[in-house]
């Protein structure tokens, strides 16, 4: 690609530490790096997450019979299965398939961003980066109103303590199941929106420097690919985070 | 503004159609494997949990592999870059294992 930033420095020889023997530039390789870093962190979130969960009882009896107990772990398609504007309708997880949905869209706009950057076609690449922000925002956006939803709670809510009913979740309580399940939830999918809040940043931060004619000047828009690589990554946790926490 | 434009020759190149419909391709890809995650979900009971769980986690592996190898353009980088990337995962795999292993272990004490 012509327009990418070389992997050889000019006027250095091979000798003079003037290749990279991985064949990509030093930004885009720390990027990979750091993200491999990322990828043990949230492993040791999910990991912990599976020690704690098998370490539970599990659920035996019949799925349509289910109730919430702290004595066991809870099917997660029962507890996540509100839709906003549809009060009162079970929809199992359908709500997180659209948040799946969009994060896989706006990782397409992204590509697409990165595809138009190769081409130094710099309205293309505002416009790509423009409906990867949007997705950014509405999946946040989506995710801040399911916080809502898991903290205040349902109808029906669970004895804490004798005839107390408690509603909704916090760190210590909630009416799901063992405490334990939502720190989970906090925490998992808490990290995961901080790490998508932090995209969204930094993917205006490149449109506004596309805007600026910032990487027309540099004659390359590698920071573009660099950043997609970042985004790209959070879309990859969101599909590990879906699985094992909504849908196993 | 302008005065950068003017003294500025950039060359646009023309859209590569190729590459933009494999791009989409790997995103239809990715939305049928995860309706199908959908069906299964909600047509496999949950007596048969095990067979549940690993054809969620093999579809999650097909999913990442995707993502990493056409988004993330590894597929298409020097080998010695994928399996640097590709190669700490063992330690993932094995701490999860381990720790599965550790948590059933305190579920049969408890």
């Amino acid at each position: 690609m012509a327009s990418t930033s070389v992997a050889t420095a000019p006027g250095r020889s091979a000798w003079d530490g003037g290749a990279s023997p991985m064949g990509a530039s030093y930004g885009k390789l720390m990027m990979w790096f750091f993200l491999l870093s990322d990828a043990f962190t949230f492993s040791a979130l999910l990991i912990t997450y599976g020690l704690v969960r098998s370490a539970h009882p599990v659920y035996t009896g019949a799925v349509s019979a289910f109730k919430f107990s702290a004595g066991y772990w809870p099917i997660p398609e029962r507890v996540f299965e509100a839709v906003p504007f549809l009060h009162g309708v079970e929809a199992p997880l359908v709500f997180v398939g659209i948040m799946t949905f969009i994060l896989i869209m706006s990782s397409v706009t992204m590509v697409l961003a990165v595809e138009a950057g190769h081409r130094m076609d710099r309205v293309a690449v505002e416009k790509w980066m423009l409906w990867t922000i949007l997705g950014g925002i509405a999946f946040l956006s989506c995710q801040a109103w399911e916080w809502l939803h898991f903290i205040h709670g349902s109808e029906g809510g669970k004895a804490v303590v004798e005839g107390t009913t408690f509603f909704g979740a916090n760190l210590v309580h909630n009416q799901y199941g063992p405490p334990d399940f939502a720190a989970f939830f906090f925490f998992i999918t808490g990290f995961h929106g901080f790490h998508v809040f932090s995209g969204v940043c930094l993917n205006f931060l490149i449109y506004y420097n596309t805007v600026m004619g910032v990487y027309d000047r540099r004659g390359h828009y590698e920071m573009v690919e660099k950043v997609g690589l970042y985004w790209h990554f959070v879309d990859l946790v969101w599909v590990f985070v879906f699985t094992f926490f909504y849908l196993v | 503004m302008a005065h950068t434009e003017e003294t500025l020759h950039i060359n646009v190149l023309p859209p590569d159609r190729a590459k933009i419909k494999k791009l989409w391709m790997t995103a239809l890809i990715l939305l049928v494997i995860t309706i199908l995650e959908f069906i299964v979900a909600f047509t496999v009971p949950h007596e048969y949990k095990d067979l549940r769980v690993w054809i969620f986690i093999t579809m999650t592996i097909v999913k990442a592999g995707y993502i990493v190898g056409e988004f993330m353009h590894l597929r298409y980088e020097v080998k010695v870059l994928i399996w640097s990337i590709l190669i700490p995962m063992i330690f993932i795999v094995w701490m999860l294992v381990a720790f599965i292993y550790e948590g059933m272990a305190i579920s049969a004490v408890r």
